[in-house]
């Protein structure tokens, strides 16, 4: 065991399988010489190869293009998106191409490919380095969407990213990197350091897709989150003096149904988090597979707090962020009702 | 009356622009006149060395390569000296194309198949191309390069089958028809999102060269699609990152109803567009087999010797609509087809091979109704399998698989509400 925070779990696995697997090849913008942005495969190029971990040109739809064609031919491409915001160029390529190419060919062209990229809010990045795209990538078929919440999760999802044989857009909470974080921008910052999520394994190891994680229990309500906004919650939970199931979802699609039931049965109370806008957002699924399957065990509307229906605004970061505070007054108000 | 291109003086100000959207020189009711091309007689640009200077080919991505007059002579550098075996392997290749295109295209009449593309007037582009390279190099193909099929022998059954959606179709009927996916005969999943291949092919090509394989990969786009983004990826990674690809342009003139220059623009040719990206570039008459499959094997023979991407503009005219959805007639002249200056693919390679002592008019027909006969049979084997007209027994339950490598939880959900 080592103490990692993400970008050190997230570069150890990126490290564990270039070292495994000559077909893994990482390309990105500023991924080579410099080490990523967020500084995620430093070093990795200087060990591996040029070869191995390079620079691309700034171009995310040629990024992704490129590796579904390496992917098909039988590498396993890991690649960067620098941030989430840029993803859009390459949507053709990961909707159109990676996603249907099992399924177009029969199976005989398969996109055994992991797309990382940082998404969310809270360090200031305005409307284009802030956005959470998950539902633009959930509604696709034939495309997996993980998000960690944690350096452990981190590490161990995303190397089995890398192993699965199908495409797989892995989200990283980019708030979370260094720390986790309440979702109040008054409290001091946080490190990973001694914190138990951030004892990381140095070796190979993998956690499974479709399988939440039980964060916190309890049995006043159901709290259904991932990314940043589990630790928004358990704070949330904390100050709202209340007990609660905490599901840190981690793997969007295919997605931990039957954990969610159980909970929500168990608790008859269910509140949906995240920070992506609110309409159409991966929530009004969760919230939709809710009712069907727990309708008769509901004592109170299932409540949703996300961010606003808005670009993600600079200057008004933390209004629009749905922090500790918003969370905290949507829990007491749902548990009063 | 004034064009609407005229440029006027402005009424007010200084900015004398206007906009400009450029029309095809012929529409319907014209008569179509193409005596602006110029047909080079002597036959320039020359041969380089397959290792030129990716710089030093602007003759030939300006000008035009050929080899084959149109009397059926040859002149020129570019002769790739084929046997005569090969040539009336290749004449087959293409008058089989023609052939299936033909009964296809009436079978979609008759509502045997929802929809069909012919390649009438481009079938030396794919079947040349096809048969100067190996049959191992990865060709990442558009719906018009079914003549790499013929020419690497893949069954016309299966063909059949795929544009049938029938039982005989393994890809399950999920596609429509000639989106095929044959990767035992190195063709690649046909997108029906154009341009995407291009750059694919490049990460192919940069698999291959990572892993030190001998392979290549060849890409395939109208010269419509070259506006795409991925087209201009494409270049950018070739170059960058120096890929064993041949980046083939089709510029068959039309990509349904708009003609080539609402892509080219003011574009020399799309072969010059290689230049700016470093990358070794040749324009070549596509209806000329001999030059299509000489510049395509010296792109080849450049790739494996380390030399990069080429890219070559294959200059061609689509001769019948875009597809079974298309009637050309709506915004071109009827006669356009024939007015066009370069020939017929099939016609010219047969004058050749008449001029060589080879061939002959009686032969010709007799290949074409042994071919004709053949494309018969075989689609009676396939359409014995269904039709989109009769019920399919395809397994609806195959619905749900292959969209992950295994049927995940909500899936199996799906599928059991289904009642499958």
């Amino acid at each position: 065991m080592a103490q990692m925070n993400m970008i050190e779990a997230i570069r150890s696995a990126l490290d564990v399988k270039l070292s495994q697997d000559p077909d893994v090849l990482i390309f990105g913008e500023d991924v080579g010489y410099f080490g990523g942005v967020f500084r995620c495969t430093a070093g990795l190029q200087e060990k591996h190869g040029l070869h191995r971990v390079f620079d691309t040109p700034i171009a995310e739809g040629g990024i992704v293009g490129a590796a579904v064609g390496m992917a098909a031919f039988g590498l396993r491409p890991c690649i960067e998106i620098q941030f989430a915001d840029y993803i859009y160029p390459g949507y053709d390529q990961i909707c159109s191409e990676a996603a249907r190419m099992r399924y177009r060919s029969a199976g005989e062209f398969t996109s055994p490919l992991t797309i990382r990229t940082p998404v969310g809010g809270g360090i200031h990045g305005g409307q284009t380095h802030s956005q959470s795209p998950e539902a633009l990538f959930t509604h696709i078929a034939g495309i997996k969407t993980i998000i960690p919440s944690n350096p452990y999760d981190a590490k161990g999802l995303l190397i089995k990213a890398i192993e699965d044989n199908d495409p797989v857009l892995f989200l990283e909470p980019k708030r979370l990197y260094n720390g986790p974080f309440e979702g109040d921008p008054n409290i001091p910052a946080v490190s990973w350091a001694g914190h138990e999520l951030g004892e990381v394994p140095e070796g190979h190891y993998t956690i499974d897709f479709e399988k939440a994680r039980l964060h916190t229990q309890g049995s006043a309500l159901t709290i259904i989150c991932y990314g940043t906004m589990v630790w928004v919650a358990e704070a949330a939970a904390k100050a709202a003096g209340i007990e609660a199931d905490i599901l840190d979802l981690r793997s969007l699609m295919p997605l931990d149904l039957d954990s969610i039931i159980k909970s929500v049965k168990k608790t008859g109370r269910c509140m949906v988090l995240h920070e992506a806008t609110r309409t159409s957002g991966f929530g009004a699924e969760l919230i939709a597979e809710i009712q069907e399957h727990c309708f008769y065990a509901l004592e109170a509307p299932i409540v949703r707090v996300t961010g606003w229906d808005t670009p993600y605004p600079h200057a008004l970061e933390w209004e629009y962020f749905p922090g500790k505070a918003r969370v905290t007054k949507a829990i007491t108000k749902m548990m009063e009702g | 009356m004034n064009s609407p291109n005229d440029t006027a003086t402005p009424k007010t100000g200084q900015n004398r622009s206007k906009l400009f959207v450029p029309e095809p020189p012929f529409r319907p009711g014209d008569t179509p006149d193409f005596s602006h091309i110029r047909i080079p007689a002597d036959h320039s640009p020359g041969r380089p060395d397959p290792m030129v200077d990716a710089y030093d080919t602007e003759p030939q991505a300006t000008g035009l390569v050929r080899v084959l007059r149109l009397d059926g002579t040859i002149a020129g550098e570019w002769n790739p000296k084929l046997d005569a075996d090969t040539l009336r392997e290749g004449l087959r290749h293409m008058m089989l194309t023609r052939c299936v295109d033909t009964r296809m295209f009436s079978m979609q009449r008759q509502g045997k198949m929802s929809f069909y593309m012919k390649s009438a007037g481009e079938e030396a582009v794919a079947v040349a191309s096809a048969m100067a390279i190996n049959k191992t190099d990865m060709v990442f193909p558009t719906y018009r390069q079914q003549g790499i099929l013929m020419a690497r022998g893949w069954p016309l059954k299966e063909l059949m089958c795929q544009c049938l959606s029938n039982a005989g179709d393994k890809l399950e009927g999920r596609s429509i028809p000639v989106l095929y996916s044959v990767r035992d005969h190195g063709f690649f999943s046909i997108s029906g999102n154009l341009g995407t291949q291009m750059i694919q092919a490049v990460g192919w090509g940069m698999a291959c060269a990572y892993k030190g394989e001998d392979g290549i990969a060849v890409a395939f786009t109208g010269e419509g699609a070259t506006a795409e983004g991925d087209f201009h990826y494409a270049l950018n990674f070739a170059s960058t990152y120096r890929a064993p690809v041949i980046l083939n342009v089709v510029n068959n003139q039309w990509a349904i109803s708009s003609f080539q220059g609402i892509a080219a623009g003011q574009g020399k040719s799309f072969a010059f567009r290689g230049l700016g990206f470093g990358l070794a570039s040749i324009r070549v008459d596509g209806n000329d087999f001999l030059a299509v499959y000489a510049a395509t094997k010296w792109a080849a023979e450049r790739a494996r010797r380390g030399g990069g991407t080429t890219v070559i503009e294959h200059f061609t005219y689509r001769k019948e609509g875009h597809s079974t959805s298309d009637d050309p007639t709506k915004y071109r002249p009827k006669s356009e087809p024939d007015a066009w200056p370069f020939g017929d693919p099939i016609e010219r390679l047969k004058g050749h091979l008449i001029v060589l002592g080879e061939w002959d008019e009686t032969r010709h027909e007799e290949l074409h109704k042994a071919l004709t006969i053949e494309v018969r049979e075989s689609y009676k084997e396939a359409e014995a399998l269904g039709t989109l007209a009769t019920p399919s027994k395809i397994n609806p339950a195959s619905m749900f698989e292959e969209v992950f490598e295994d049927v995940p939880t909500h899936l199996r959900r799906q599928r059991q509400e289904m009642g499958v």
